[in-house]
């Protein structure tokens, strides 16, 4: 099966029904995306598909053919993405096995929403669960990502 | 270059430790070798190796050992800095690494642990802060006596700075990395006394507040490495169906049909439980789902156990005079001086389960040797010397045969002490005879949960006839942590729990007459720490019942607790500070505002909170957190801050939501669906002050959560009249309450 992840055109071998999360951590080794509950729950696996941030563990492999996977790996090319700039300012991880899945989530508003107040940042992060309780700097460094652009 | 470890080449307490160490205050005995690992762990090729900690290369980087496990608390920056601070090292050329289980060399010699090598008890800066202070002066001295060698001046006219020697009398300059190409570090390295270190006002490192974490960087593009990330050739993907309880025994009745899912390749039933293997994690996770298994719980102790029925038993056990207990604290007699008091206020309370909810599910990965006695685990642990002192012994080998890669830990929080998975991993790959990597699906990891215990507390205060506190009795009824634990330590203690008695005591109230005391129950959970252990729940009922006290004898509850505390000014100016800092008596019309006072190992808060409550629901919302905090000299100003954040919010999730039931010793919760945690959308604002002292350091990763659920129950009552006695206060619990 065919699948553009990060950019690149890729030919995977895997069933239709794995969950996408599987075929990246395990078939292409792109471990950034994790996994935290294995049912949309928590955050922990998000990716964008076609711009849009999906929860990796809910999506099987045969839903993504054709599209355009993005994960933390690809979200730059350079960890030069405002919002990993601004992460690394808020110093915003502690155990950090959340981040990548808040990143990317947080990306997505980013894209339709350059100038989110606080309570849009709320509502679209309120899915992503952070254990080390880093959510007041989350909060701060989408403001600043959003501001330093 | 010849490099010498050996006792006494740091002037330090472990350095002087024999080859048999306490391990968590406990009496494992480990029988060492294979030293040598912990020195080739150190830094690049070609470095320089200064002492046990620290390498030096010709390029300037510096590399520093961690001793103790990374899972959000910042030990990988905090630690290694200490050492760079004493070295005199440019920060910027300072790369950290995890030192190896070798508890001989990387113990933390902290009275809690008395060196055994484990990451808990937020008493690593206080442990090693000294140690790593001497270490870095070593080698300092080392390279400043190799300088005054070649230069042929005294030493004492060279100083350093930044990864530089200097003398300033010629304007001679040389770097670290071009001292190590021509300095020989001595066979008996120099002894350095407390009389080398700098004074706190000549730190450079300690205190910076621009410093951050060094593993923030690769948590930010997923790079950073935990071991659920782990893959090594040739391994299978395993998952386990963990036993409910300790002692059940599997029976699987539907082998064929796990067989036939795709990828599948073994179940296994084993002591533990049942494991699935499979050439996917999807095989073996989809066989985990699929298994049907009768469980033999005539053996298991926790399979007659209902912790709602239960609760009639342990309350009867709060009221019994003749239940044996152990004193946890004991001043005067309380017990005549209630019996004699005027007054006598009196409440119960209760807490219950909470998991950890650590968000990367256990996991590990291992690989035992052909000959079976020797193992490779890469997995994330708090205690890898005790995985592999276990270990070690399942194999029927040494210690230093079990080499464990440590990994970046997805949460710890106290649920990656005691190395089940490790070992369960370890198992699998010896019956299978390849590596096994061994992940559990949420679901396993919630069943399989190592939880906080349930709690129940009698309280008692006899009050003089002003009013004055003149007797104080807080009994805890409650399985024993240290009994499933510290096993060890628990036989040491003829059976005292450590763990879930911390927070009873009241050292720091001038309360004249005070009993705290606990008896156990036994039930079989698998309770085990959980960030903050006994303190979370100790003083939610002792700070909630106090404010009953105040009440009681029409006393400010923030009055109260000044008075109380005049005798330890420390403790007093964090309570003033957290009044003056949430402006504690303007009134808010509609919000309750209450106060708490925690120590925890040294470290000393006090938090206010400030609440309102959805009369219809229960549901209780805080608007802002504010906590005032002395942990004396602060390393990370930054990560303090951070640090308290995290633990506030790790408690108001305990505080309002967190609750494991248990029916016939099986918890009964699965997922984030039915155990809910706190989400951005509950948040409040969070203020967060350091009370800085010149004190030595201590740990700053659990004292935040301690205060949070007395201040809201104190709140709470100041809004609406209404005493809440029960964590979670959660709105169901809160709506009956308000109605009762």
């Amino acid at each position: 099966m065919t699948v553009t992840i990060n950019g690149k055109a890729l030919s995977v071998e895997a069933e239709a029904d794995t969950p996408l999360l599987w075929v990246l951590r395990e078939h292409l080794k792109l471990t950034g995306t994790k996994f935290g509950c294995g049912v949309g729950l928590c955050g922990a696996c998000t990716v964008h598909i076609d711009g849009k941030a999906v929860r990796s563990c809910q999506t099987q492999f045969s839903q993504v053919q054709g599209r355009k996977v993005t994960t933390i790996e690809g979200l730059s090319p350079d960890s030069s993405h405002p919002l990993q700039k601004a992460w690394i300012a808020e110093q915003v991880p502690q155990c950090g096995y959340c981040q990548s899945g808040q990143i990317m989530q947080a990306a997505a508003l980013l894209a339709k929403n350059k100038n989110p107040s606080r309570a849009d940042i709320v509502a679209h992060m309120n899915g992503n669960i952070c254990r080390c309780g880093t959510y007041p700097r989350i909060v701060r460094a989408i403001q600043r990502a959003a501001r330093e652009g | 270059m010849t490099i010498h470890i050996q006792n006494g080449s740091l002037d330090t307490s472990i350095s002087r430790r024999g080859f048999v160490v306490g391990t968590a205050g406990l009496t494992f005995a480990f029988t060492l070798g294979g030293l040598g690992r912990g020195i080739e762990a150190l830094g690049a090729a070609q470095a320089t190796k200064m002492n046990a900690w620290v390498s030096i290369a010709a390029d300037n980087t510096i590399t520093i050992l961690c001793p103790g496990a990374e899972m959000g608390q910042g030990v990988l920056t905090s630690l290694p800095l200490i050492l760079a601070e004493e070295l005199d090292a440019d920060w910027s050329k300072v790369k950290t690494d995890f030192a190896p289980p070798i508890p001989k060399i990387y113990g933390n010699p902290h009275p809690l642990f008395k060196g055994a090598q484990i990451t808990a008890a937020s008493v690593s800066v206080p442990g090693y802060y000294m140690p790593l202070r001497m270490a870095g002066a070593q080698a300092r001295r080392v390279l400043i006596d190799a300088v005054a060698a070649e230069w042929k001046v005294p030493a004492s006219q060279l100083t350093t700075d930044s990864s530089t020697v200097i003398h300033a009398k010629s304007g001679k300059r040389i770097s670290y990395g071009d001292v190590v190409k021509f300095a020989q570090v001595p066979d008996e390295p120099p002894k350095v006394t407390e009389a080398d270190l700098k004074e706190p006002s000549q730190f450079k490192l300690i205190g910076r507040k621009d410093i951050g974490r060094v593993d923030v960087p690769s948590k930010t593009d997923g790079t950073a490495q935990y071991g659920i990330d782990v893959q090594v050739p040739g391994m299978v993907h395993a998952s386990v169906l963990e036993a409910p309880m300790d002692g059940a025994k599997a029976e699987v009745i539907n082998m064929p049909d796990v067989m036939k899912i795709k990828g599948v390749s073994k179940v296994i039933p084993l002591p533990f439980g049942v494991a699935v293997l499979g050439d996917s994690v999807e095989a073996a996770q989809a066989g985990v789902f699929a298994l049907k298994v009768d469980w033999d719980t005539s053996g298991a102790t926790a399979a007659k156990f209902d912790s709602e029925n239960a609760k009639a038993e342990y309350a009867a056990k709060g009221k019994d005079p003749n239940a044996p207990t152990h004193d946890e604290y004991k001043a005067g007699d309380a017990l005549a001086a209630i019996a004699n008091a005027p007054k006598v206020v009196e409440a119960a309370y209760w807490s219950e389960y909470c998991y950890h909810a650590q968000m990367e599910p256990m996991n590990a990965v291992a690989t035992v040797s052909e000959d079976g006695k020797s193992a490779e685990i890469w997995a994330g642990t708090q205690f890898a010397a005790l995985a592999a002192f276990i270990i070690s012994g399942i194999l029927q080998t040494t210690p230093d045969k079990i080499r464990i890669h440590q990994q970046m830990l997805g949460g710890g929080f106290g649920r990656r002490l005691y190395p089940d998975i490790l070992i369960q991993a370890t198992l699998l790959s010896k019956i299978v005879k390849k590596p096994v990597k061994l992940l559990l699906t949420r679901e396993q990891d919630v069943s399989a949960a190592r939880p906080r215990p349930m709690t129940h507390h009698a309280l008692k205060a006899g009050l003089d006839a002003d009013g004055n506190i003149v007797g104080w009795h807080h009994r805890l009824v409650s399985e024993n942590v240290d009994a499933v634990a510290a096993p060890p330590r628990f036989k040491e203690t003829g059976g005292k729990d450590y763990i879930g008695a911390r927070g009873m005591d009241q050292a720091f109230y001038a309360i004249p007459n005070v009993l705290a005391d606990y008896t156990r129950e036994i039930r079989g959970m698998r309770v085990q720490a959980w960030r903050a252990i006994g303190a979370g729940y100790n003083k939610f009922a002792a700070e909630s019942f106090l404010d009953e006290v105040a009440h009681a004898t029409g006393k400010d509850s923030l009055d109260l607790r000044l008075a109380l505390t005049k005798d330890h000014p420390r403790a007093n100016a964090v309570i003033e500070a957290v009044a003056e800092m949430s402006d504690f008596r303007r009134k808010r019309p509609g919000h309750g505002m209450g106060i708490a006072f925690s120590d925890y190992h040294d470290t000393l808060s006090a938090g206010v909170a400030e609440v309102s409550v959805d009369q219809n629901t229960g549901k209780i919302k805080v608007h802002n957190f504010w906590i005032a905090v002395d942990p004396g000299l602060v390393i990370q100003p930054d990560h303090v801050h951070g640090q308290l954040e995290s633990a506030i919010v790790y408690g108001l999730s305990a505080a309002l939501l967190e609750e494991l039931s248990v029916k016939g010793g099986a918890i009964q919760q699965s997922n984030f669906n039915d155990y809910q945690v706190l989400r951005m959308s509950d948040m409040p604002e969070i203020h967060t002050k350091i009370v800085t002292t010149d004190n030595p350091p201590t740990g700053m990763g659990e004292i935040g959560v301690v205060t949070v659920a007395p201040a809201i129950a104190n709140a709470i009552f100041q809004l609406t009249g209404t005493r809440l006695r029960h964590l979670p206060m959660s709105a169901e619990r809160v709506k009956a309450a308000l109605r009762a």
